[in-house]
């Protein structure tokens, strides 16, 4: 039987663009190591070498306030972001006419374009400001609840607003994500829950949103790694203070890891450069932490996603 | 659109060429200046000279920079902006020739060897740059308040929280402070200027300050954080009854405070952060070419102003290179003259070292081998 089977011809292309494509992938995963290894070695002296003054006790109380500020300013943004990104994916893939989703669909592409020190500088200049006035009012009539409590900030540089900062970056890759996920809903699925009498939201209920919902999980995963490693308006917006705090109105604002780590590299020295670098090290697996976790989320989805 | 593109690559060469012209005119407009110094009139200087370190004087740096290489075209000058910390170590791993730091050499940095210098030999510093820090806030009305030291401690430490404390109103009778908020406003990022800032406080009111001088802000005071001058500029600006410290040069049109020195009270001005300089004492125990000043912030000395950043420069007294040392003697020159204080002073808005300062720092790079 195997001698009749005609033999695959390797042709020179082939076998070419084989390796490159190989390479392509395992580059990936060479950057990585590299990255992780550079991590571990840079760490080791924070914890080996003399006692740092910022860091007088020990590592883990050091960073606990930077993890949580971290895992907390991405939350926020993503709470406001998600529920914006499926309204915008489901308005161009389902609502707008055509010609209007297409103008909407590149004008949601270019925010992505916008550089992130813009984001920081308009998160100062324009929206603290701007926010000011609605801080207090929700202050003064919700002070109740805890996260609305404490003294409100004069400047309106709060969690907050990073919150509302990082929303608006990493909107634009969660919108087009799922956009594309939304438009790959099966034609058959759609028409077959409308030829059942269901009205449009129902239809989107019942066939958009349970096909969409692996997508919208890897897309809000994408958009959580962005924030988490949002570094340049963080650093620029929040006023920060290591300390783990829930108010997200005051001045007292937990900071992020990597809006830490470029507020002091500039000046540290000595092993504080290498307690910097473990803040990163901790980023960096929290980061994929996250992304195990979205794997896992979206395997248990397996029959519908193609990314796996 | 082909004749668009035309135009515009015609528009960016004649800016460039206009640019060169400028420069060369500048040279031809400044030969008395340059023939002064007499190193530089004997030999036409060559060569590259590396430095790095503070970032606070970075604007300075490029300044001299500028004019140092229109004054001498075969010398190239780099100043790396890496923080002062970062910059004596490229000086102690021998990659630098000389640093600029907002500190002075710290004893245990001082037995180390300097792989630029000949075994043996110990480098020199002398302050370069005096910057004076203002103490800004925004509130309707008032453009300048009195402050003592304890009162400025208490304020950013968290314990004055509101504009008409008896403590701001004892200094400032007849100005109208309004029942507001105090939102005091410092520097997130680690910075010199805190330093300087904290080191006052703590010197001027150690009761109410007692964390002594400090680059990382203390959770318990509060307050609010900004990154960077411009974050501390912008927050004030931004808000209603902020305060904050900040480079003076970068003041604007924001009230400053004016602290109580002896009986005065005293504005910063390049005049009086010079003077707070020149009458505070050296470092105890350091060699004559090493004058590390412990800024005395409990100064009396009237028209002193005590909140001030000085930043040094430092380089070898003997260079293993002797044509580093060479470049080293006239670009360290050419900082500590009357002109290359003035340039840098006319686009940083520093304050120049004293003509007294200047003579003791032109004698120890005399010596420079």
């Amino acid at each position: 039987m195997t001698d009749t089977k005609p033999r695959a011809v390797r042709r020179l292309g082939d076998i070419v663009f084989a390796n490159l494509a190989f390479f392509a992938g395992v580059s990936i995963l060479a950057t990585l190591a590299t990255v992780a290894a550079f991590l571990f070695a840079q760490s080791v002296p924070a914890f080996t070498g003399p006692p740092i003054d910022a860091a007088s006790e020990g590592f883990f109380s050091y960073v606990l306030p930077f993890v949580f500020g971290t895992v907390y300013a991405s939350v926020i943004g993503l709470a406001i972001a998600t529920p914006l990104a499926i309204g915008i994916a489901l308005y161009i893939s389902h609502f707008a006419n055509r010609r209007f989703a297409q103008v909407l669909g590149y004008a949601v592409d270019l925010l992505a374009a916008i550089p992130s020190v813009v984001y920081g500088l308009w998160g100062i200049l324009v929206l603290a400001p701007f926010l000011s006035p609605t801080f207090n009012w929700l202050n003064e009539n919700l002070g109740w609840i805890p996260i609305f409590a404490g003294q409100v900030s004069a400047t309106g540089r709060t969690m907050l607003t990073v919150g509302i900062v990082l929303a608006i970056m990493v909107l634009p890759i969660m919108a087009a994500l799922i956009r594309e996920i939304f438009l790959q809903t099966p034609r058959l699925h759609e028409e077959a829950a409308l030829a059942l009498g269901a009205t449009r939201w129902e239809m989107i209920k019942m066939a958009v949103l349970p096909f969409g919902r692996p997508g919208i999980i890897s897309a809000a995963m994408l958009g959580l790694g962005r924030a988490l490693g949002e570094t340049m308006a963080v650093a620029m917006v929040l006023s920060p203070a290591a300390v783990v705090s829930f108010a997200v109105l005051t001045s007292t604002n937990s900071n992020t890891i990597a809006a830490n780590i470029a507020l002091q590299f500039p000046e540290a020295g000595g092993n504080y450069t290498n307690l910097l670098i473990a803040t990163g090290l901790v980023l960096f697996a929290i980061t994929m932490v996250v992304n195990m976790v979205a794997r896992w989320v979206i395997s248990r989805r397996a029959e519908f996603s193609g990314a796996n | 659109m082909n004749n668009i593109l035309k135009l515009g690559a015609l528009a960016a060469v004649s800016t460039l060429v206009l640019a060169g012209c400028a420069a060369n005119e500048d040279v031809a407009e400044t030969p008395t200046s340059a023939a002064e110094t007499p190193t530089e009139a004997v030999v036409e200087l060559a060569g590259t000279l590396n430095g790095s370190g503070a970032s606070s004087m970075a604007a300075g740096q490029e300044a001299w920079i500028a004019a140092f290489q229109i004054a001498n075209p075969g010398v190239t000058v780099n100043y790396d902006p890496t923080g002062s910390g970062t910059g004596r170590a490229q000086f102690m791993e021998g990659a630098t020739s000389f640093t600029g730091s907002d500190s002075y050499w710290k004893d245990e940095e001082l037995l180390e060897a300097f792989p630029s210098c000949e075994p043996g030999t110990m480098p020199w510093e002398f302050p370069i740059w005096i910057s004076p820090i203002a103490i800004i806030f925004n509130l309707d009305g008032v453009s300048s308040l009195n402050m003592d030291g304890a009162t400025v401690a208490g304020i950013f430490a968290g314990e004055i929280t509101m504009w008409n404390d008896s403590a701001i109103a004892a200094s400032n009778p007849g100005v109208a402070l309004p029942e507001l908020e105090i939102t005091a406003v410092h520097r997130s990022d680690e910075s010199g200027t805190s330093k300087n800032f904290t080191d006052y406080l703590a010197k001027v009111a150690e009761n109410v300050w007692t964390v002594g001088a400090i680059e990382a802000w203390p959770v318990e005071y509060g307050g609010e954080g900004a990154q960077g001058t411009s974050g501390v500029v912008s927050a004030v600006t931004g808000g209603n009854g902020t305060i904050g410290y900040a480079d003076a040069s970068r003041a604007g049109d924001l009230g400053t405070v004016a602290v109580k020195v002896g009986t005065d009270y005293v504005s910063y001005s390049a005049e009086a952060a010079a003077a707070v300089v020149d009458a505070s004492p050296l470092v105890e125990g350091r060699e004559s070419y090493d004058l590390a000043t412990k800024i005395d912030r409990n100064t009396t000395a009237s028209g002193a102003y005590p909140i001030v950043l000085v930043s040094y420069l430092m380089g070898c007294n003997d260079y293993v290179d002797d044509a580093q040392a060479e470049l080293v003697r006239a670009w360290a020159s050419f900082l500590v003259s009357e002109e290359g204080q003035n340039a840098a002073a006319a686009s940083a808005g520093n304050a120049p070292i004293s003509a007294g300062l200047r003579a003791k720092a032109q004698a120890i790079i005399d010596a420079i081998k």
